[in-house]
């Protein structure tokens, strides 16, 4: 890479995205797909080309998981870190793809050929073990296709001229309810809000009783109308297709046979709320759908659906752009996700206010989930009853499930809400559940005898993530591997999460390694109580919940590990001398601990 | 109070709505902390609120002349028996607010060991000692140990500027000189790297170093810093210990480090 | 108190400091006594702790005899008391966890000046470093903080008189500081 074509290249790309610095992490994404990182010597020049500083360039690039300062190789492979992958093999896998290739996890070989990597979950905890090969999902890993992978990139042959099988990602559709099994003419909802009015159509999404589907449930309407009802020239919708939550890809799979649907409900949304502009935000782990969605849009421009006059109707003008992420969990919390968008690091705004009054750049921006415009598009064309007639009191209409784990048929069940545990096991083929992670690292662990309870908001509320553990497996397992999740993916901002879930981390693989004792269990729940009561956003408040309910639940996954002893030290003693052993050459007995 | 509300006035409607603004208000708009009723206007944090009555809630990355940034949760209060942080949340009439709990300062006090073992806080050789917003409040708290296991952050000191150095390994991450040089010198010398626990301070110049850049005594983040991280060199140690801000009286009583130096400044 | 309470202190990678300090009581030492029994301690030639009901250690862990030391006073006292900056969270000897072990010990006995037999000690008398300096509650369990550096004489006096008294230790704001 030579200077001048490193400051050609940058200037190209920056004058392609207007030199905007909204635009940062397109850009950066740009230079790293080229150079296999971000040199530093490209940062001060995106800096100037785009008129921000040095320091938030640098910052957005060490941020993102997807942005390296130092080049990876010619394929990068990183396979995904969820329990749900793991519980498939992952890691045999792992240690069997380095072997073969000569590498080890986080490096890069020296031939500059291949690096590998772990990332977190990618969403295909129904076809894993899965990965990601220069950003482009692979599924359904195993020996023989690693085997075939090695050759192929032994063999230097571009992603393009692998086979297409190693990329096929299925829907696995296995229980359709009313959003699944609804069909729903293109336009439909916009007609229906063109000819009953905005206020109509609201009126009808309040009444449905509909309640944002992402996970904490708000109800859509009231965000809706909080969004139309603050003074602004300008407003936004924005779609959030983050979907980091390990277990969950509904969205994904909406995204892969709905997107229409999708579209629609954000259209609709833009011309109840008032916005010319929406903003779909793809997870970077989905980047292989970006062609197909971005057809879609084209299409659906073609077709009057999106873009100037929407059907013809003056001054009806809405458009939508994808803006892909960079891998970052905490961007699929709604105010870190605007952040995103303006090309910063993905941090939780304080709030309040909130996005509905101050959003993107700062104006009235409702964010909802991918499920969710799907729902609000079907509610405007068939009417609010319609909706409300499915679920619960508190929990109208239905709910996609992301099923995944121990089960004879993973995949996404579509049920009104209200259905019990039980019932979803029965229906995906597990019969020896020994207990269900719902909400995915963010959610809540239940053991048997809970598996008589609800899925609704009023008793065990979920974005979608339904993970099966069977009676083989080791509880500890899960709530280590979430514990890791949560350290990695702490934004960092707030004190009690950026540090709380290090220590915490800490301390279950002390437990793990055979050297906790009770003192730390009891730290764990302390440190858990602290996380959820002082973190600034929900990613550090529900941090700890998988580890305190593991302890209260499955506490002898815990007890059978722990030393007797009431104290055990914080690190490996005789380990600690080995280093002092090694450049003294020692070995007497006074050398060892 | 009619008249001060007149003064007050600086051309935005007329002094009777003012005044009748003003009674409204000191009849409905109150908190009540701790047991106090304590007053407050439109717009006002409990922090703001709390600050104006003169009573203390304990705080590391707010600074009156910022706007609130949220992120030590030092502040953490119970608002009708929620916990929240005191200076982002807005004061609204009628909320039972508590601050000064057992349970609160346990929690505080977690929070300050984790402060401490993120960094590396060598007190005795630090020059802020005595001085230190986060050594006084670890002490309002009762903090005895660090209690967590150390991170022992391996962190550079940057000593490349004529008049100042920083020792990143004392950093808390407040942000305040990230404010500072951002929105009141309009430098944007600093910001934030890295994430999770790797979150760092980083010097907005090509090589990374405070020489670098055009870091001036008279910047405002210059005299930001609620710890040692942020130092002028040619002093330190200059009061004897016994006499320093917090050696005998708490910070509840004697206020932040950096508007005790600003008030000293004025003094003189 | 009929019988004496036996106290016995230790320094581990600390500097004598608050050791100084505890004399520092200055006559009240004499009260001291009326009460307490020395056992192991830097001015008894004790060379091994007893049983003891207090046990007070200064200095951080920084290696393999430090360990020894401080896991011997674990097992023997009742009562573990970290006296000081160093025992409380490394202090100024844990400075060095900045740098790679082999990097302190080349520089001070290879490339340091005025090295003449460059060579990094190997007789087994030496106690082996650890990687790095600990505070002591990250290798036992410790019971009490004392902070300071050193803690005050009077905070020491407060603090002995309390726990010695049964009462519950409480300083007043003036002896709590941690430099
Ligand atoms: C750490 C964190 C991660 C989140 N991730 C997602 C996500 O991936 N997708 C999503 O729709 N909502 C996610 N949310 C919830 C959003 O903040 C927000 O509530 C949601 O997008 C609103 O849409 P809804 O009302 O339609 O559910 C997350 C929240 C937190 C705290
Ligand atoms: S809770 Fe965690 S993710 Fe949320 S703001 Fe704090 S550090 Fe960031
Ligand atoms: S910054 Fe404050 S707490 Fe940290 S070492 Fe200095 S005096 Fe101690
Ligand atoms: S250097 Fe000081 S002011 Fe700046 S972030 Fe760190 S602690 Fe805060
Ligand atoms: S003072 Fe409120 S969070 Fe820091």
């Amino acid at each position: 890479m030579s200077s001048s074509d490193l400051g050609n290249f940058i200037s190209r790309v920056t004058d392609q995205y207007s030199r905007d610095p909204l635009q940062l992490i397109n850009v950066l994404r740009e230079v790293q797909d080229r150079y296999s990182h971000v040199p530093s010597e490209a940062m001060p020049q995106v800096a100037a080309a785009l008129g921000v500083s040095l320091g938030r360039v640098q910052g957005v690039v060490e941020y993102y998981s997807f942005f390296h300062t130092s080049p990876r190789g010619q394929y990068e492979i990183l396979l995904s870190d969820s329990i749900t992958d793991h519980m498939l093999g992952k890691q045999p896998l792992m240690d069997y793809l380095c072997e073969r290739l000569g590498v080890s996890v986080g490096e890069t070989r020296a031939d500059g050929r291949v690096s590998v990597g772990n990332a977190s979950c990618t969403g295909m905890c129904d076809q894993g073990p899965a990965g990601l090969v220069n950003g482009y999902t692979v599924t359904r890993l195993n020996k023989e296709r690693v085997d075939e992978m090695v050759e192929l990139i032994d063999a230097g042959k571009p992603l393009s001229e692998w086979p297409a099988a190693y990329f096929q990602v299925e829907d696995n559709i296995r229980r359709e309810d009313a959003l699944l099994g609804t069909a729903l003419e293109d336009g439909a909802a916009l007609r229906a809000v063109l000819d009953r009015g905005e206020e109509a159509v609201l009126g009808e999404i309040v009444r449905s009783g509909l309640r944002g589907l992402g996970g904490a449930g708000f109800k859509t309407g009231i965000k809706w109308s909080l969004c139309r009802e603050t003074h602004s020239t300008e407003r936004y919708v924005v779609c959030n297709a983050d979907e980091g939550e390990p277990g969950t890809f509904k969205d994904r799979v909406l995204l892969n046979r709905d997107a229409d649907r999708v579209f629609e409900g954000m259209t609709l949304c833009a011309r109840v709320i008032g916005a010319q502009r929406g903003y779909l935000y793809l997870r970077s782990e989905y980047r292989y759908m970006l062609e197909a969605l971005e057809t879609v849009l084209q299409r659906r421009r073609a077709a009057e659906l999106l873009g100037e006059n929407i059907l013809g109707v003056p001054g009806f003008s809405f458009d939508i752009e994808i803006h892909l992420g960079a891998g970052a969990y905490m961007c699929g919390e709604e105010s870190a996700l605007i952040e995103s968008l303006e090309g910063k690091r993905g941090v939780a705004r304080v709030r309040p206010p909130f996005p509905v009054t101050h959003g993107f750049v700062n104006k009235p921006t409702v964010v909802n989930n991918v499920e969710t415009f799907v729902c609000a598009a079907l509610i405007a064309e068939r009417g609010g009853d319609w909706f409300a007639a499915m679920g619960t009191e508190q929990s109208k209409g239905t709910k996609l499930l992301s099923v995944s784990g121990d089960c004879a048929r993973p995949g996404i069940y579509e049920y009104p809400f209200g259905v019990t545990m039980r019932q979803v096991l029965a229906d995906c083929g597990a019969d020896n559940a020994l207990a269900v992670q719902v909400a995915g690292a963010a959610g809540h662990c239940f053991p048997e005898s809970e598996f008589d309870r609800r899925i609704a908001y009023e008793d065990v509320a979920t974005g979608g993530s339904f993970m099966v553990f069977n009676r083989d497996r080791d509880m500890l397992d899960m709530a280590r591997n979430f514990a890791h999740f949560f350290a990695y993916e702490s934004c960092g901002f707030c004190t009690p999460c950026r540090v709380g879930t290090s220590l915490m981390k800490n301390l279950m693989d002390k437990v793990y390694a055979g050297h906790g004792t009770e003192a730390d269990l009891e730290e764990m729940r302390n440190l858990g109580s602290v996380m959820q009561e002082t973190s600034q956003c929900g990613l550090g408040s529900t941090a700890p919940n998988a580890i305190l309910d593991t302890l209260d639940k499955f506490s002898d996954v815990y007890q059978r590990r722990l030393k007797s002893t009431a104290f055990e030290p914080a690190f490996d003693l005789d380990g600690a001398l080995e280093e002092a052993r090694q450049l003294t050459g020692r070995e007497d007995s006074a050398a060892h601990l | 109070m009619s008249e001060q509300s007149s003064v007050r006035l600086d051309g935005q409607g007329t002094a009777a709505e003012a005044v009748s603004d003003e009674v409204a208000r000191s009849e409905e708009a109150s908190i009540l902390l701790d047991g106090q009723k304590v007053p407050f206007s439109e717009g006002q944090t409990i922090m703001d609120a709390a600050m104006a009555a003169g009573t203390y809630i304990p705080h590391l990355c707010h600074n009156p002349e910022f706007k609130p940034h949220g992120s030590c949760r030092v502040c953490t209060v119970t608002v009708n028996g929620r916990t929240a942080a005191a200076c982002t949340m807005p004061a609204q009439n009628d909320q039972v607010v508590e601050t000064s709990t057992e349970a609160l300062q346990t929690e505080r006090r977690r929070l300050l060991q984790m402060l401490f073992v993120e960094g590396n806080h060598v007190c005795p050789a630090c020059e802020a000692s005595g001085n230190c917003q986060l050594q006084a409040v670890a002490y309002y708290v009762g903090m005895l140990s660090p209690h967590y296991n150390h991170f022992y952050p391996q962190r550079p000191v940057d000593a490349s500027h004529p008049d100042f150095f920083i020792d990143f390994n004392r950093c808390i991450l407040c942000e305040l000189c990230v404010r500072a040089s951002r929105d009141m010198d309009g430098k944007d010398l600093f910001a934030i790297s890295g994430r999770g626990i790797n979150s760092r301070l980083v010097v907005n110049s090509p090589s990374g170093r405070l020489g670098d850049t055009d870091f001036h005594t008279g910047d405002k983040a210059a005299h930001v810093c609620p710890v040692g991280a942020i130092l002028f060199k040619h002093q330190g140690y200059d009061k004897p210990i016994g006499e320093r801000l917090y050696d005998r009286q708490p910070i509840s009583e004697v206020g932040d480090a950096r508007a005790a130096e600003q008030g000293d400044q004025s003094n003189e | 108190m009929s019988e004496k309470a036996k106290v016995a202190t230790a320094s581990l990678a600390g500097c004598f400091g608050c050791h100084m300090s505890l004399l520092d009581i200055d006559e009240r030492l004499l009260d001291l006594i009326q009460v307490v029994e020395f056992d192991r301690m830097p001015l008894t030639d004790i060379k091994r702790v007893g049983r003891c009901d207090v046990g007070i250690i200064e200095g951080g862990v920084a290696n393999a005899e430090n360990v020894e030391v401080l896991r011997d006073f674990r097992e023997h006292c009742k009562v573990l008391v970290a006296m000081g900056a160093c025992a409380i969270n490394g202090g100024i000897p844990a400075m060095r966890n900045q740098f790679e072990l082999a990097d302190c010990l080349t520089e001070a006995y290879v490339d340091g000046v005025g090295v003449d037999n460059p060579m990094i000690p190997n007789d087994p008398e030496i106690p082996l470093l650890l990687n790095k300096v600990h505070p002591i509650h990250e290798v036992v369990n410790v019971d009490y903080f004392l902070p300071g550096c050193p803690p005050a004489a009077d905070a020491i006096w407060t603090f002995l008189n309390e726990l010695l008294t049964g009462q519950p230790i409480a300083l007043p704001y003036t002896q709590i500081h941690y430099d």
